[in-house]
Parts: C-alpha cells; sequence; structure tokens
C-alpha cells in the first residue's frame, strides 16, 4: 500500500516538473500562437543559472530559493530580449520562420552556455530543509518532490488568479479568444505580447531551476525536455493552463504505473497517451478548435508556374555538372554528393507534405529512418539483396505512412504536425529497446551495397539517378491534378468540400507518397553509410529535414534541393570549428530576418529576371 | 414544372432553441427563390441543412426525388447542387481557370490523376464557363488580386461547373457595390433561365430580391411565415410587423 502511494506521489511529482515547463509554453502559445521550440532552452538556462546563484549567493539557508527566483527573472528578461529583437519581426512572417528561428535559437543558446557554463554534466545541489525522504507506510519518498508538488499547485493557483482576478489577465484571455478583436479595441498588443513571453519564459526559467535538486543541470535538457512540454500542451490543449497541468498529471501517473507494468513503457508512454487523445479529442482535453491551426499565408501562395525555357536550361546545365562530377571530383566530394542527393530527396518529400500539402511534420525522421531500418533489416534478417531492398523498404515505408496518415489527417496545424512527432517517437523507441530484431542502440552493421554497385562511382550514378528521378517526380506531382487537389484542400477545405472532394484521402495518399519516397532515400543511405542506427530516426533527425525545408524555402519548388545542399554544406563547413552550432544558429536567424522567403524565394526575387521567359518588366 | 428541391417539416434545434422549426417549401426549376427573415430567423441553418453541413433533427429534404438527409456536402454536390457563399472562398494561391479547373478535375474524377498535368486539362470547358459569367479575359490572375466581385463570379463559375440543376447562393451579393449587385444577379437570372436551374438564395438587401425573385420564402424566428410572389409578400402585414414593427406596419396599412 505505501510503495502504491509513493509511486502515486512520484507520478504526481513528475507531473509538476512537466506541468512547470509546458504552462510558460501554452501560455505564449495562446496569446501569440508562437510555437516556441527555444523554450527547453530557457529551461535549461534556469538551472545552469541557478545552479551557479546558489554556490556564490551569501545567504545561507536563504540563498537556495532566493537563487531560483533570481534565475527565473534573469530568464524572463532573456526572454524579453528575444521577443523583442528577434520574434518581433517575424510575427508577420509565415509561422514556419517562427519556427525557424526559434530552431536558430535553440542552437545558439545551446552553444553559448556550453561556453558559459562547461559541458560538464552539474550534480543538483540539495535544497536546504527538504533534503531527507519521509517515510510512508514503510516506503520513502523524497521530500523535495512533495515541495514540487505544492510548488505547481501554488503556481497553477497564482497563474489562475492572475488570469481571472487581474486587468492584464482578461486581456490575455481575450487575446487567446480573438486577437484581431482585441487589436481592433486598442489594446497595445505589442505590450501584452511583450509581457507574457516575460512571464511564460520567467516560468521556464523557474522550472529549470526548480528541477535542479531532481534532475541537476546538463546541455541535453533542452530538447529532452521539450518535447515532454509540447505533448503536454498539445494534450491539455493549446492556451489552456487548467488542461496542461490535468495533461501532465495524467502523463506523469500514468507513466509512474505503466513502468510496474511494462517497464519498456517509459520512452514510449507519453507519446502514447498523445496519440491517443489527440486521436478522441482532436484538439486536446481542453483546446477549442481553430486556435491550433496555422492559417496559409497568402504572401506565400502565389500561383505555381513551370519552369521556364532559360530555368530548364540551368537545370539542365547543373544535371550535366552532377552527372559529370566523378571525372574531376575526389572520394571525399563525391560522399558529400551522395549525401546531398538522398537528404535533398527526403526534403522533396517533406516539402511535399509541407508546401503544397500543407501538412506540417515534426516526425519526418520516421520514413527516412524507416527507410533506412527496413531495408537493412531486410539485408540482416533475410539477407536480401540490395536491389530487393531498395525496392520493398520504400513500399514497406509507404505502408507505414498508410497507417500513420489515416490519424494524422483527422487533425491540421500545430496539433497534425505533433501527432506525427508522437508516431516518429513511438517508432523511435520500439527500434531503440527492441535490441533482439533491430541490434537496438548499437544499429545494424555490414549493410553494403551489391558488388556490381560497390564502386564509388557506380554507386554515386546509381544514388544520383534514383534520387534525382524520385526529386523530379515530386516535382512533376505537383503540377497533375493531385498535386492541384493537394492545394486546393489546403487553400480552402471549405472550398474543396463543396466540388465534391474527399480532403482527408487526398492529405492520406500524400502521407503514402511522402513515406515512400522518403523511404527511398533512407534506404539508399543506409547503403552509403553501411550502417544505421536509432539516431535516424530521433528527433533531431527530423528537424534536420525541417530545417533543410525552411532554408530553401517553402515556396519555391527547388527549395528543398537548394536547402539540403546548403545545409549540409554548412555543416561540413562549419563542424569543424568549435562553436559550430552558434554560427548555424546564427546564420538562422540571420536568414529568417534578412530572407522571409527562403533562399530560393530570395534567389527568384533577386535573379528570377534573368531566367523568365521574356526579359523586361513581369505582367 | 418539376420540383427539384423539397422541404418537409424540417427542424434543427441547438441547446434547446429550435433554429429551425417545422419548415416546409418547395422549389422548382427554372425559379429564383429567396429566402429572407430578419438576423436569427433562422436562414443560415436552413441552408446549412440543405447543403449538408448541418444534419436536420426531423423532417426531411429531397433533392432531385432523393433524400438528402445527412449526406456530406462532398455527396451532395455529386447529385448536382452547386454553391457559392456568403463570404467568397476560392483557392488563393490558383489562377483564376484554375479554380475552375478544379472543380471539373472534381467533377469528371481525375483528381487522383498523378501522370496527366494540369495545364492542359479541360481548357475549354473552363473557358466557356468563365465566359458565361464574363471572367474570360482575366482567366491568367491570381486569384487572391482580385476586386470581390470578380471573386463571386469567379465562385459563380466553379459552382456551375458540374452542370448542377440547383444553385445554392449564401447571400450571394455581399460585400458588393449597388450597380454589381444588380448586374450578379440579373447574370445568374440569365443562368438560370437558359439552363433551367432552380436557385435558392438567401438575401439581405431587399431591392435585390423584390426585384429578382420570383417567389420569396419568409423566415422568423425559426419559422415559415409568409410565402408567395414579391407582390403578395410585400402586402403581407405580418412580413411588414417583422421588418418595421407593429406601429410603422400599421401607420403604412393607413398610406396605403
Amino acid at each position: 500500500m505505501g510503495f502504491l502511494i509513493v509511486q502515486f506521489l512520484t507520478g504526481l511529482s513528475d507531473a509538476s516538473g512537466l506541468f512547470l515547463v509546458a504552462c510558460g509554453l501554452s501560455l505564449i502559445f495562446g496569446v501569440s500562437r508562437i510555437v516556441n521550440f527555444a523554450h527547453g532552452s530557457f529551461y535549461m538556462v534556469g538551472a545552469y543559472l541557478a545552479y551557479y546563484l546558489i554556490g556564490y549567493l551569501p545567504l545561507g539557508g536563504l540563498s537556495f530559493w532566493a537563487s531560483i527566483l533570481i534565475s527565473g527573472l534573469i530568464v524572463g528578461l532573456i526572454g524579453i530580449l528575444v521577443e523583442v529583437l528577434l520574434l518581433k519581426r517575424l510575427y508577420r512572417s509565415p509561422e514556419l520562420f517562427l519556427l525557424m528561428g526559434t530552431f536558430g535559437l535553440i542552437l545558439v543558446i545551446q552553444d553559448l552556455s556550453r561556453w558559459l557554463f562547461g559541458s560538464e554534466d552539474l550534480l543538483g545541489p540539495r535544497c536546504p530543509g527538504l533534503d531527507g525522504s519521509i517515510d510512508i507506510l514503510g516506503t520513502l519518498l523524497p521530500q523535495y518532490d512533495l515541495a514540487l508538488i505544492i510548488i505547481a499547485l501554488l503556481i497553477l493557483l497564482a497563474i489562475w488568479l492572475l488570469l481571472n482576478r487581474t486587468r492584464w489577465g482578461i486581456l490575455v484571455r481575450a487575446a487567446t479568444e480573438d486577437r484581431e478583436m482585441l487589436a481592433a479595441l486598442g489594446v497595445n498588443q505589442s505590450l501584452l505580447f511583450t509581457s507574457v513571453f516575460f512571464l511564460g519564459s520567467f516560468l521556464a526559467g523557474l522550472g529549470g531551476a526548480l528541477q535542479l535538486p531532481k534532475g541537476g543541470a546538463d546541455l541535453l535538457m533542452d530538447l529532452n525536455v521539450i518535447a515532454g512540454a509540447f505533448v503536454v500542451v498539445v494534450v491539455g490543449g493549446m492556451g489552456s493552463i487548467l488542461g496542461a497541468y490535468l495533461a501532465a498529471l495524467l502523463i506523469g501517473e500514468l507513466s509512474a504505473f505503466g513502468v510496474l507494468v511494462l517497464p519498456q513503457s517509459t520512452l514510449v508512454m507519453m507519446f502514447l497517451i498523445m496519440a491517443v487523445v489527440l486521436i478522441i479529442r482532436p484538439y486536446g482535453l481542453f483546446g477549442k478548435g481553430k486556435s491550433g491551426e496555422y492559417e496559409y499565408d497568402e504572401k506565400t501562395s502565389a500561383p505555381i508556374q513551370p519552369a521556364s525555357e532559360r530555368l530548364k536550361l540551368a537545370g539542365l546545365g547543373l544535371l550535366l555538372l552532377v552527372l559529370l562530377m566523378p571525372l574531376f571530383a575526389g572520394d571525399f566530394q563525391l560522399v558529400l554528393m551522395i549525401e546531398i542527393a538522398i537528404l535533398a530527396l527526403s526534403s522533396m518529400s517533406l516539402y511535399f507534405m509541407m508546401g503544397p500539402g500543407g501538412m506540417i511534420s515534426f516526425g519526418h525522421a520516421v520514413f527516412f529512418g524507416g527507410g533506412a531500418y527496413a531495408a537493412a533489416l531486410l539485408v540482416h534478417h533475410l539477407n536480401t539483396p540490395m536491389e530487393l531492398a531498395l525496392f520493398f523498404a520504400p513500399l514497406l515505408v509507404g505502408l507505414l505512412a498508410l497507417i500513420i496518415g489515416w490519424f494524422c489527417v483527422r487533425l491540421s496545424g500545430v496539433y497534425l504536425a505533433m501527432l506525427t512527432l508522437a508516431f516518429a517517437q513511438i517508432c523511435w523507441s520500439i527500434v531503440f529497446q527492441w535490441s533482439a530484431f533491430t541490434g537496438g542502440d548499437d544499429g545494424l552493421l555490414s549493410i553494403w551495397p551489391s558488388d556490381w554497385a560497390s564502386n564509388r562511382i557506380v554507386f554515386y550514378y546509381l544514388t544520383m539517378t534514383l534520387c534525382i528521378g524520385g526529386i523530379l517526380i515530386l516535382r512533376h506531382l505537383v503540377f497533375t491534378p493531385f498535386g492541384y487537389t493537394l492545394r486546393a484542400c489546403r487553400d480552402s477545405a471549405l472550398r474543396v468540400d463543396s466540388i465534391g472532394i474527399n480532403l482527408k484521402r487526398h492529405q492520406w495518399f500524400t502521407f503514402a507518397l511522402t513515406g515512400f519516397f522518403a523511404g527511398l532515400a533512407g534506404s539508399i543511405y543506409v547503403f552509403s553509410k553501411g550502417s544505421v542506427f536509432p539516431d535516424e530516426m530521433a528527433i533531431p533527425r527530423s528537424f534536420d529535414f525541417l530545417l533543410m525545408v525552411l532554408l530553401g524555402g517553402i515556396e519555391a519548388l527547388s527549395g528543398p534541393v537548394i536547402g539540403s545542399a546548403a545545409f549540409i554544406w554548412l555543416h561540413d563547413l562549419i563542424s569543424r570549428i568549435h562553436f559550430w552550432q552558434l554560427i548555424l544558429g546564427s546564420i538562422f536567424i540571420f536568414l529568417v530576418v534578412a530572407f522571409p522567403r527562403g533562399i530560393a524565394g530570395f534567389l527568384d526575387n533577386r535573379f528570377g529576371r534573368i531566367f523568365s521567359n521574356h526579359i523586361g518588366p513581369r505582367a | 414544372m418539376t420540383t427539384i428541391l423539397s422541404i418537409h417539416r424540417l427542424s434543427k434545434s441547438f441547446e434547446g432553441i429550435r433554429a429551425v422549426n417545422n419548415i416546409s417549401f418547395d422549389l422548382n426549376e427554372g425559379e429564383l427563390l429567396a429566402m429572407i427573415g430578419p438576423n436569427g430567423a433562422g436562414k443560415s441553418t436552413c441552408f446549412n441543412l440543405i447543403n449538408g453541413q448541418l444534419v436536420p433533427d426531423s423532417g426531411s429534404i429531397v433533392i432531385f426525388g432523393k433524400k438528402i438527409n445527412g449526406l456530406k456536402p462532398r455527396h451532395i454536390w455529386r447529385l448536382g447542387v452547386g454553391r457559392t457563399f456568403q463570404i467568397t472562398s476560392t483557392f488563393i494561391s490558383m489562377t483564376v481557370l484554375e479554380n475552375v479547373q478544379m472543380a471539373l478535375l472534381s467533377h469528371h474524377g481525375r483528381t487522383l490523376n498523378v501522370v496527366r498535368k494540369v495545364q492542359n486539362l479541360f481548357m475549354d470547358e473552363s473557358i466557356e464557363l468563365l465566359e458565361r459569367v464574363g471572367m474570360a479575359d482575366q482567366q491568367d490572375r491570381a486569384c487572391g488580386t482580385l476586386a470581390y466581385g470578380d471573386l463571386k463570379r469567379v465562385e459563380l463559375a466553379v459552382a456551375l461547373a458540374n452542370n448542377p440543376k440547383l444553385l445554392l447562393m449564401d447571400e450571394p451579393t455581399a460585400g458588393m457595390g449597388p450597380k454589381e449587385r444588380s448586374r450578379l444577379m440579373e447574370l445568374t437570372a440569365e443562368i438560370v433561365q437558359t439552363h433551367r436551374i432552380g436557385v435558392l438564395f438567401t438575401e439581405h438587401d431587399m431591392e435585390v430580391v423584390f426585384k429578382h425573385a420570383d417567389r420569396i420564402i419568409v423566415l422568423n424566428q425559426g419559422k415559415l411565415v409568409a410565402q408567395g410572389c414579391p407582390e403578395d409578400v410585400r402586402r403581407d402585414t405580418g412580413v411588414q410587423e417583422i421588418y418595421l414593427g407593429r406601429e410603422e406596419a400599421a401607420r403604412l396599412e393607413k398610406i396605403i
């Protein structure tokens, strides 16, 4: 009995920790619709700051709590800085650019933290006065766990009072309901957004500092915590604080007890819960419809045009260059080109889903890594030759995409994106934990091409054929009735329904196509590397693909190819430098501020005239 | 004359409030039927029941002899029902021509085609539809850049793409200037005449209603309170009361 009570309280304490990260995120999203991926980074900074402050503050027993509060305030100020200097410039850009900006922030803060705080994992100090355990019917529970439970409840109460009993809170709630109306009433939105961002960041910093005695501080915290925070926010309903608390509670308790029944469930429980909740309640427990949907921005949706003669000529020239490359390039350049081609195909398939399809995926790695694993497993267990593996792996991933897509197309916007992430995490955890079949963390090794293709140059041509072929097919699809229908679904769900089109069916097939081509890319990838590890399916991999697509720009068909090339080139160029993430992050931030249409869009703006059929001003 | 739409004892409640209360009426081919009534009379609800966005609590909606209760909008469209919206809804990332092509692709069941390019599909048919609404000369413009009145025309062309026998137009002239209103309704009347289409439309502008409708039905508080030709409805004291209030109506009575 005592054990069960302690297990319950442990779950509650974990839930409290989750709530502390998630409530700030939910608040920010509710008001400004910013999906702030850097929230986890703020949390990490809060933990580091508190660690050092506790050591320096000469306040005795009080220094612990004072440090936590001060850390939260400092992170809140950092939040203001970020909002005013960066995010304010992006409110008028498409949501995707906000995403990319906050991605850049993650990288920048990551390296700045490494520089400022060092890369050692820090063990958190104990909380003075609460460093013991209490005995509950024979089982011990750390006192600090109880303190966390109470603090989370107090913060929930404080936020509730703030939102329901103050003028500021009324404005925040009004902004969550209807931003345009609030603006029409003459409320200073700019100030409101900044203050909400301050509060949200403060809460993130506070959360990071508060969990210090339990978890310490390390450089992986940011990404580790952000996925969980998003799950809580989405399960609770975006913008709902009470929903976030209940969601955290649900996840904390089910995880605490799930572990007893099925020890392997730790990695996946959270995402499983999210998948189930979203399938039953598409907007989360307390969410209201629509608020999480991306509205397609008119600025980004000019009609597509087939390539002009000049552009085709340029493309042909580039193709020729790629084909002649082995004549003058060294081994290293060929390897780099192979990687670019593979990732370009994978990004192109993601682009197909995000651009014409209007569906954002945070879990694209499940298809890419899925392809890699499908091929590797075929080779490893059935001794399948490369040719057959390259044929069957994409089909298998297409099938997987049909299953995942069947659930996902029931949702839209951020909710859809989060469900893709959930499925990706579920698949990743299966691959990670089922060592007997997938090799687990050790991966699968010795997956080499057939003899005829083992020569570097032959493999280069094989890769180019498949990848360029795939990219051209995807490009062609955009111009076909299917591609048009997909864009129609993105533009106006109401209108497609009223001209007899089944929106979900078309989006569902898009998942299958995306899965197939990403799977193809993944299966070539595994033969080019000779091995595969669970990382290929993990969240950072999904983010890589997002970054490649965003880097190229969502507007131009050539975007993903340019984006992948730029990403890998940048990565290769600067990963030899010590603080390469700082540079890469800064580049992203610079890009979204300077080129709100992506690189390809920028090129089109600047040089598009040169490639158009008519010289002179456009009609 | 053939009846193409037949509403019988239709009801729909929201949280206990009867938004549409036991309404019955018919629509014949080649007829322009206006549905009017003050705000909250139940026009939109009634409209959304017919186009499939809402499911009725009781009663029946019969289109071309087929009961359509509970069918989805896209299935109702397949029966030959075209729709335009109060706030225009077009594909803004496409040109005028492509918007019409899109409707034709759906009509001909080609939306899953992944081989052909859209560029050359159903060109003649699309241009003909655009000519019918007077938008052929603007076919290459992006829908996002059109004037509001022109968007309404594009919507009309889209709604006509599946050769509908029934057109549902929700506030067809909302947001337009007086001249444009008249032009659009004349255009609609002309199309209705030539193709023997039945049109059900809601409208706030009484001038448009009395000038163009063949017949009018009046809703108030969820009930059908009057129907008939424009002259009859104009003289109906009950209708005058709804729109002008009891005293005004009495005053008007004296003047007449």
